[in-house]
């Protein structure tokens, strides 16, 4: 169980997500869920837009960004046709289910059972002019980003 | 490769100390590699949790997601951080003799 050099290990990360479509939200819950996983800590941090992901009203609904998306290549036209969006979703979401990623609210769930410390940006919060009450129950708190800093020292900061 | 000596079992060990040939494995050999990370003694539950582990890779060929494990095993996802607070699916998976879970969730 001995190496010659013992391997350099990560102990903490504290991970924002910033924006609110499927593609913005899933790495950084990805990356939390994964650092569990291997025993690491993890905050997530959900500041504009990435407020989406834990609002109860809204993270059902997260969809893939079908313009003003070059990985998509799509026509920027094709991308706006009413109904497209909705659908290179639900694409997706099968592929996901199919490598055995789950839809965001089940992700939500599993991330603050594995022990990710979830937190809403204050900035955000207000100029949103959400409460706590917006929230999932997973949601620990609303922070500023002086108080993420506090939470987040000692460790990695990842911006997503 | 390297053979190691663990609760008197030959064992053939990964770079990370998982077991590279399942079937070197017995029930001493988990107790002991439990015992060097963190876990004294293996409860009932953390048995399920490695028997569901071995189980399902000698019958699929690879180790269950955190997904299927906290849905299926009969063990939530809480619990199985409790058990295993140093990561579930990783841990079991050294005391249950089979190799490093390659998934991302």
């Amino acid at each position: 169980m001995q190496t010659d050099t013992p391997l350099e290990t990560i102990e903490k990360v504290a991970i924002v997500i910033s924006k609110g479509s499927l593609e913005g939200v899933y790495p950084g819950l990805i990356m939390a869920n994964g650092a569990r996983m291997e025993g690491i800590e993890a905050d997530l941090f959900f500041t504009f837009f990435g407020l989406e992901a834990i609002r109860r009203d809204r993270y059902a609904k997260i969809k893939v960004a079908t313009v003003g998306n070059p990985g998509m290549h799509l026509p920027t036209w094709i991308g706006a046709i009413p109904g497209f969006s909705a659908l290179a979703t639900s694409m997706m979401k099968r592929q996901m289910e199919k490598i055995d990623i789950p839809p965001i609210p089940e992700f939500i769930e599993l991330v603050g059972d594995s022990g990710v410390h979830l937190y809403a940006c204050k900035a955000s919060v207000d100029m949103f002019g959400l409460t706590m009450d917006d929230f999932v129950p997973q949601v620990e708190d609303i922070i500023s980003v002086g108080e993420f800093y506090e939470r987040a020292a000692g460790g990695e900061i990842i911006f997503t | 490769m390297p053979t190691t000596l663990i609760a008197d079992t030959p064992v053939d060990l990964d770079a990370e100390g998982f077991l590279t040939d399942p079937a070197q494995w017995n029930e001493d050999l988990a107790r002991a590699i439990a015992a060097d990370n963190g876990i004294p003694e293996l409860t009932d539950r953390h048995w399920l949790v490695v028997r569901f582990m071995r189980d399902r890779y000698l019958q699929t060929g690879s180790a269950p997601s955190i997904r299927s494990l906290g849905k299926e095993s009969g063990v939530p996802v809480k619990e199985l951080y409790e058990l295993f607070p140093k990561g579930p699916a990783k841990l079991a998976a050294r005391i249950g003799g089979i190799p490093k879970p390659r998934g991302c969730i």
